[in-house]
């Protein structure tokens, strides 16, 4: 079957805009979590977010593009940028029906929403902006990066929260197995804005507590909720030939994917996360030994931690494999998180080094050998990513070093 | 609000507020016969255009004849015969 490769990261992240940041500080352990500045939280449950501080759409963008565009879809057209030029690619060079564009989206552009709803209900329906009519959408940010850069090839969103960071990368590597050369995908999330995180408050995952080196404690004795952030990475899939052809440098081969839904809650039917890793290793044809680091999901919630925990040791056994949430320096970013996990474990090959998880001190109910304190050197040929989303949905992929 | 003239200063003034304007084109050059589209106004950046120029000069446009004016001189002209058949009232 055609091989799919990466050859191109576009990465946003509250700990560094641009592979280069994101990965220095990734490696040394910096935290990007702090209290939220894009608007007063004082009245809120939740305080703490990783928010891109840095990021001037204005000075990168086209004047054209701003009235017409959410936080999260600025953000995703730049990394898209960076994801072309790291892949050494002119998009308006290639042909326009080639190049396909899928994004995932966890909830749409929250601000652009929250602004021109606010305009309804105070001012009146004639000072709301034509562009609600697609800014706020789910799949706005397939369009306007497609719309962009000139790409017609299949482009599509998925929506599965968290886990749907994975979902696109995998629909990504079907369409280019259907024949697509290459798709742009990913997933950019941003909504750190009052009326975005009323919405994420209901989840009842969010931390609560003020200090960001005790907020988001994955696999922690005092873990109690996630810390949400904004950002995530955009990436170059390619068809192999097609890399080789025009001599791309390639970070690694998407080997194997599966996604699972839980059963509802209330049925006695096991949850299908262990379920979701065993067929993604399959579809790698790898077994167990040869995965060596797994970026996990990383809730942050008991309960979540502990299934999470229990699965990778059923599939590895106790502390089988290193196991890694560099999460836990830029909050969670929904669907914007994968892909970003997906990038460092494709950094973590090329460079034989694994990133540490932040800030978190190992339970002892655990049996994981978790990478934390400082990276950690290690011959990285094959790496697992675990994603879940809200609802049960579960996701695992593997990248495998390329040949 | 109670003028009596809308000029292509004020449209270039509330197309950039509705909508940017794309890097190769001069708003302030010679574009009065100049085409919308080639100008790189799409219809959604025009009916936002038509909105803010409804709110703030309190006039309401017909949108198929807004939908007609091509170029700005067009859609100048369309915008003054509202202030002037408000005026008259």
């Amino acid at each position: 079957m055609t091989e799919v490769v990466v050859t191109g990261l576009g990465i946003a992240a509250p700990t560094g805009l641009g592979l280069d940041a994101y990965w220095a500080n990734t490696l040394a352990g910096v935290s990007g979590l702090g209290r939220v500045t894009r608007f007063d939280p004082s009245n809120y449950p939740a305080r703490l977010a990783g928010e891109i501080r840095d990021f001037a759409a204005e000075e990168v963008l086209p004047s054209r593009l701003l009235p017409q565009t959410d936080r999260m879809t600025r953000i995703a057209l730049v990394a898209a940028d960076w994801a072309f030029a790291d892949a050494g690619v002119v998009p308006a060079d290639l042909p326009e029906y080639d190049v396909g564009v899928i994004t995932a989206s966890h909830s749409g552009g929250f601000e652009f929403g929250q602004n021109e709803l606010r305009a309804l209900w105070s001012k009146g329906g004639q000072y709301v902006s034509a562009y609600q009519s697609f800014a706020w959408f789910y799949a706005v940010n397939s369009g306007q990066i497609s719309i962009r850069n000139g790409l017609r090839g299949p482009s599509s969103v998925v929506v599965t929260d968290q886990a749907g960071g994975l979902d696109a990368l995998a629909q990504a590597r079907r369409q280019i197995r259907k024949g697509t050369s290459m798709v742009l995908a990913g997933a950019v999330d941003a909504s750190i804005c009052p009326w975005g995180w009323v919405a994420q408050l209901t989840s009842g995952r969010l931390s609560e507590r003020d200090d960001p080196a005790r907020a988001y404690l994955p696999f922690d004795d005092r873990a109690a909720g996630h810390v949400p952030g904004e950002g995530g990475a955009l990436l170059v899939l390619e068809n192999a030939e097609h890399a080789r052809a025009r001599g791309a440098r390639v970070y690694g081969v998407v080997a194997g994917h599966a996604s699972t839904v839980d059963p509802a809650p209330g049925r006695d039917r096991a949850p299908t996360l262990q379920k979701a890793i065993d067929h993604a290793l399959a579809d790698a044809g790898a077994v167990p030994d040869e995965i060596d680091v797994v970026f996990a999901d990383a809730a942050a919630v008991p309960e979540l931690d502990r299934a999470e925990a229990e699965a990778i040791t059923k599939v590895f056994g106790p502390r089988g494999v290193p196991v890694t949430a560099p999460k836990t320096g830029t909050g969670r970013l929904y669907s914007g998180a994968a892909p970003l996990d997906l990038a460092a474990a494709l950094l973590a090959i090329r460079d034989g080094v694994l990133p540490p998880t932040v800030h978190t001190t190992l339970s002892e109910r655990y049996e994981l050998d978790l990478v934390t304190g400082a990276p950690r050197r290690a011959d990285v040929r094959s790496a697992l990513v675990v994603a879940r989303g809200q609802g049960g949905f579960n996701s695992a992929m593997v990248v495998r070093a390329p040949r | 609000m109670a003028v009596d003239k809308f000029t292509i200063e004020d449209l270039t003034r509330i197309l950039r507020e509705a909508a940017g304007a794309d890097e190769g084109v001069d708003l302030d050059g010679d574009i009065a016969e100049t085409d919308f589209e080639e100008l790189g106004y799409e219809s959604l950046a025009l009916l936002e255009t038509g909105g803010r120029i409804e709110r703030e000069y309190g006039i309401s446009l017909d949108e198929d004849a807004l939908a007609a004016a091509r170029t700005p001189t067009a859609l100048v002209d369309l915008v003054n015969a509202h202030l002037a058949a408000a005026q008259a009232v």
